[in-house]
């Protein structure tokens, strides 16, 4: 345990005479130092029913979903997608009054800024972005705060630049590392916000005091005056968050004593860490269980119906689908539909084998029946072959009407993080208030082979990227040739990559530290330095082409390979073949290789994802004609999936491709996504729910890791392009996370369309 | 220049195959591996696999190389409560080869299901019939006459086929390919239901609306498809024929 606090069991004996929130709740270790995790475990009922018993919406929800949809509805129409933004202040946890959607109706309050959809500035990632994304929708920053920014305050953004040496600003042009979150935030950081429920900040801050005091050692070096600085500012921020919670009518010095406050506080948690945080990915974590703790002990009481139940529920995930941010159309070329990543797990398994799927798992689910689908929060279950059935059952039924819910797989993921760990963003997982992640974005794998055939030369360009290695010159591509020019290629990659990263978080950390989020942690966590690929099956098909089949090169003016003609046939990735899934299984294992032989900023531990969102379709742009016969500019297949209409032996074997993959080696995640038509998936409902509950259950035992599923016709999307205004709420899975359809540019529409859909019969 | 034959491994036999499709959900129970065979006594006016008619046109393999392959999938078609499937083609066109394929799908623990005409069924002798789970049986009509005409060759060896699995108390789930004016006579499908529920076999009916999804193969193979002109069935008129065998006591949705 982490926790420094020694004089718990006073606090907490006399906190539960004077408000008694923990009335009623098995005692353990978590009453004296924060452990959520011992808390759920000796308090939660693991729920093993079907959804016989969830409720509908409640008058007062339809009211106020009704003012959110028009909200949304009046969003959408705004230039950029914008419906309004601040030009004055800078957001901070406290920076703005107490905002609301219709006071009298709404359960579960509180909003980023004054008023709803109102999107924040938020400038230590970089003043440029903001005034850009400012510019860009039509608003003018106020001349105050150019006098601030950068003369007076320098930012993330500028602190990169002032270090980045020519080499990663070359890899960053060619676009063979893209993505880096050199002028956004790094999200991915989960708080524990449960905290804030269990303990109140007065408990939370007397620990931080008790971390700080136990870095009074004896030789103050640089790390220990990092982690002190942190900790100092993480107390600052506890104590706005209790200024801020007050603005709303609440006082969170103390524990939650109610369901309802349980709610509150968790979300008011998560609401000052996106007040001030732009992360990418703003993940929520792992609440739903713990919060049904509170339900269950109220619904017992008699205090709340089951319909009240469901009603904070879908009160709380409203709010959650408001969270904005201020971006530019730059990034959302990159990651598109405006992702805001509020991941939530629901389900999986118990170290000691008990389930952790709770009546508030499907009351999260039924969010999706009463409110209708959304991208957001981005629901994901943690998939094991011995959930209970009717909540695997939910959860199927779920996906073929809403495309809302990813999977993944808590059998894998167990082993390596326990049984108390969320995901951030897509696939990352993290033990929840106990590790972090320095996000990497990804490197294009696709390109590092062009690279190696060209001798470090960029195919779209011409211009040298990469050190002048000797290049292919033959005009047949020899498989050894082109596997000893690869290899030394990837290592140069991994160490300019790496260093990026390092340039990266190094001054993440100093200029636009996440004071809020790590307020819920321990004081010592694990940092992993999450590198990613993609073109992943881009370069595996090659590869096998180039040894299966004859791929000859086709030289342009400047003698750079920049076409080739394939004779014969060579197996694809995602036909379960052998002959060209171990050459997959091998290129993860190779650049992770050369990854670990990196030295990471503040002792991280290196992993990589294999993993795009929409990148796929940028990443796709930016390199050029390929060996495996895929043309310059045509996307990428997204995340790990087998390239467009090359899976051809149907969904299972697309599936078994993917699942060789070896997590070990892509401890970030590996994503799948699959779009299935609904007559393939079954002749009945019930049949379609038993059948996807079976390919969830065979993949997950084959070790699968991640599997985004759509259930929808390809006509349906077709309509939606002409069509928008008819599909508001239309969402589709795309690689680890959900859209809204409508949302997406068109030729992200049309990438989506043209994917492999498993439609026969 | 055409590629080396495989070579048969002992105990394996040759024969042909169409492809193969990994995620079928509407051949047999769960998640089935589809495998299509080629060859085809019918000429069924409505074929949508008209190119695995002909033996030839398929691939030549042998049983040990296919049961290779789906001992790949072994683990996870039996978490998904699935198994494999014999379709084409007819697998009866080649009934050593579809037994060897059959005997080892059981061996790796798979559920089996035969997917047939029943015309040739004279050619599954009992031992093959034992390593049968299930067969999907297309009854394509009901008299002579219709048969006939749709498929080419009689209908008596289907029918015979069916009584002798009855016999042998093997469960059956009978397919119907519902085509307006051809095969939607109210009593020819009487009469089958009624026949049908006889067997005492039959655990579901799936009347399966005509579609045209084929057409373009018919075409791609130089051939004239018959049924341009037909559009599919109606919803009402679907709902009837279920109706029809519902009436008869048995399972059709």
């Amino acid at each position: 345990m982490d926790t420094l606090l020694m004089d718990g069991l006073a606090q907490a004996t006399e906190q539960q005479s004077a408000a008694d929130p923990w009335r009623g709740f098995a005692p353990g270790v978590w009453r004296r130092s924060v452990d959520v995790r011992d808390f759920i475990q000796r308090n939660l009922t693991p729920y093993e029913g079907d959804a016989g018993f969830v409720a509908g919406p409640t008058a007062r929800t339809t009211a106020l979903f009704a003012k959110v949809t028009d909200l949304l509805k009046q969003e959408r129409a705004a230039k950029g997608g914008v419906l309004d933004a601040d030009t004055e202040v800078f957001a901070s946890i406290t920076s703005h009054a107490a905002g609301y959607i219709d006071r009298e109706l709404e359960v579960i309050v509180g909003l980023q800024t004054d008023k709803p959809l109102k999107r924040a500035i938020m400038p230590f990632g970089g003043w440029r972005m903001v005034k850009t994304g400012l510019e860009a929708y039509g608003y003018t920053p106020s001349p105050k705060l150019e006098e601030v920014f950068p003369v007076l305050r320098k930012t993330h953004n500028d602190g990169v630049f002032d270090v980045y040496t020519p080499e990663m600003l070359r890899c960053r042009k060619s676009g063979v590392i893209t993505g880096l979150p050199d002028a956004y935030g790094r999200g991915r950081i989960i708080g524990d916000y449960r905290r804030l429920a269990l303990y109140g900040a007065d408990f939370l801050i007397k620990d931080k005091k008790a971390q700080l005091a136990s870095l009074e050692v004896s030789r103050i070096d640089e790390d220990v005056l990092h982690l002190r600085e942190e900790i100092s500012e993480q107390i600052r921020a506890l104590k706005e968050l209790v200024e801020m919670a007050a603005s709303y009518g609440f006082d969170v010095k103390r524990p939650a004593a109610s369901a309802r406050e349980a709610v509150q506080w968790t979300y008011l948690a998560y609401l000052a860490a996106v007040k001030e945080a732009n992360g990418a990915a703003m993940s929520l974590g792992r609440v739903s269980s713990f919060l049904d703790i509170y339900v269950e002990r109220d619904l017992k009481d008699g205090v709340i119906t089951e319909a009240e139940a469901q009603e904070m529920i879908d009160h709380f995930v409203m709010k959650l689908r408001l969270v904005r941010f201020l971006r530019t159309p730059e990034y959302d070329q990159l990651f598109s539909g405006d992702p805001t990543w509020v991941t939530e797990c629901l389900g999986g398994m118990g170290l000691d084998g008990r389930t952790l799927v709770s009546k508030t798992n499907f009351r999260m689910l039924q969010t999706l029946h009463n409110l209708g689908p959304a991208p957001e929060p981005n629901l994901t279950v943690l998939w094991s072959e011995k959930l209970p059935d009717g909540f695997k059952r939910f959860c199927a039924d779920t996906s073929i009407k809403t495309c809302s819910v990813q999977y993944e797989s808590d059998d894998l993921m167990r082993g390596y993080w326990g049984d108390d760990y969320g995901i951030a963003c897509c696939v990352s997982a993290m033990r929840i208030g106990k590790q972090m992640q320095f996000f990497g974005a990804r490197a294009n794998l696709a390109k590092t082979l062009m690279y190696a055939i060209n001798g470090g030369k960029d195919e779209v360009s011409g211009e040298q990227i990469a050190p002048a290695y000797a290049p292919i010159t033959g005009d047949v591509l020899d498989y050894d040739e082109v596997m000893a020019r690869f290899e030394p290629m990837m290592e140069w990659l991994a160490k300019v990559y790496m260093n990026a990263l390092n340039a990266i978080h190094y001054m993440h950390d100093k200029y636009m530290y996440e004071r809020m989020e790590m307020a819920f942690h321990d004081r010592d966590i694990l940092r992993t330095m999450a590198c990613g690929i993609a073109g992943l099956s881009v370069v595996a098909d090659s590869l096998s082409a180039i040894k299966h089949a004859k791929v000859k090169v086709i030289r342009d003016a400047n003698g750079l390979a920049s076409d080739f003609e394939i004779d014969g046939d060579y197996p694809a990735f995602g036909n379960n073949d052998a002959r060209v899934d171990d050459i997959a299984v091998w290129a993860v294992e190779r650049f992770m290789t050369a990854l670990r032989k990196q030295k990471p900023y503040r002792n991280a531990m290196p992993t990589q994802s294999v993993l795009t969102i929409t990148s796929n379709v940028v990443y796709g742009k930016k390199t050029g004609n390929t060996p495996d016969g895929r043309k310059a500019g045509q996307p990428f297949a997204p995340g790990a999936n087998p390239m467009h209409g090359r899976d051809k032996k149907g969904a299972i074997a697309s599936m078994a491709s993917v699942a060789k993959l070896p997590y070990a080696h892509a401890q970030d995640g590996i994503s799948y996504t699959f779009t299935i038509v609904p007559g393939a998936l079954g002749r009945t409902e019930d049949e379609r729910v038993s059948n996807l509950v079976g390919m969830l259950d065979g993949y997950a035992a084959q070790g699968g890791h991640h599997i985004n599923v759509n259930v929808f016709d390809r006509e349906t999307l077709l309509h939606a392009m002409d069509h928008p205004e008819l599909y508001p709420q239309l969402t589709i899975r795309v690689s680890g996370y959900a859209v809204n359809f409508i949302k997406l540019t068109r030729e992200q529409q049309l990438d989506v369309i043209s994917r492999t859909f498993h439609d026969k019969h | 220049m055409t590629p080396p034959l495989p070579q048969a491994r002992p105990g394996s036999v040759s024969g042909w195959i169409h492809s193969v499709e990994t995620g079928g959900t509407v051949d047999g129970p769960g998640i089935r591996y589809v495998l299509f065979m080629s060859g085809c006594p019918l000429r069924c006016l409505y074929c949508h696999n008209p190119d695995t008619q002909h033996m030839h046109d398929g691939t030549r393999t042998t049983s040990t190389e296919v049961l290779d392959d789906i001992a790949l999938y072994a683990t996870f078609l039996q978490r998904a409560h699935g198994g494999l499937t014999l379709s084409g083609g007819e697998p009866l066109v080649q009934p050593e080869f579809t037994a060897a394929i059959l005997r080892g799908a059981k061996a790796l623990g798979l559920h089996t299901a035969l997917d047939t005409s029943g015309f040739l069924g004279n050619h599954a002798d009992d031992h093959l019939l034992e390593d049968v789970d299930l067969v999907l049986l297309d009854i394509k009509a009901f008299s002579e006459k219709t048969y006939r005409h749709l498929t080419g060759v009689p209908l008596r060896p289907t029918l015979e086929f069916a009584e002798r699995l009855a016999g042998l108390n093997k469960r059956i789930w009978l397919r119907y390919v519902l085509v307006p004016n051809l095969t939607d006579d109210a009593a020819e499908i009487d009469g089958l239901a009624e026949f049908v529920a006889g067997l005492g076999v039959v655990d579901r009916v799936d009347v399966l609306p005509f579609h045209k999804m084929g057409e373009h193969k018919w075409k791609a193979l130089g051939r004239k498809y018959m049924l341009t002109d037909t559009e599919p069935p109606s919803r009402e008129l679907v709902e009837r024929v279920r109706k029809q065998f519902q009436a008869q006591g048995l399972r059709a949705d």
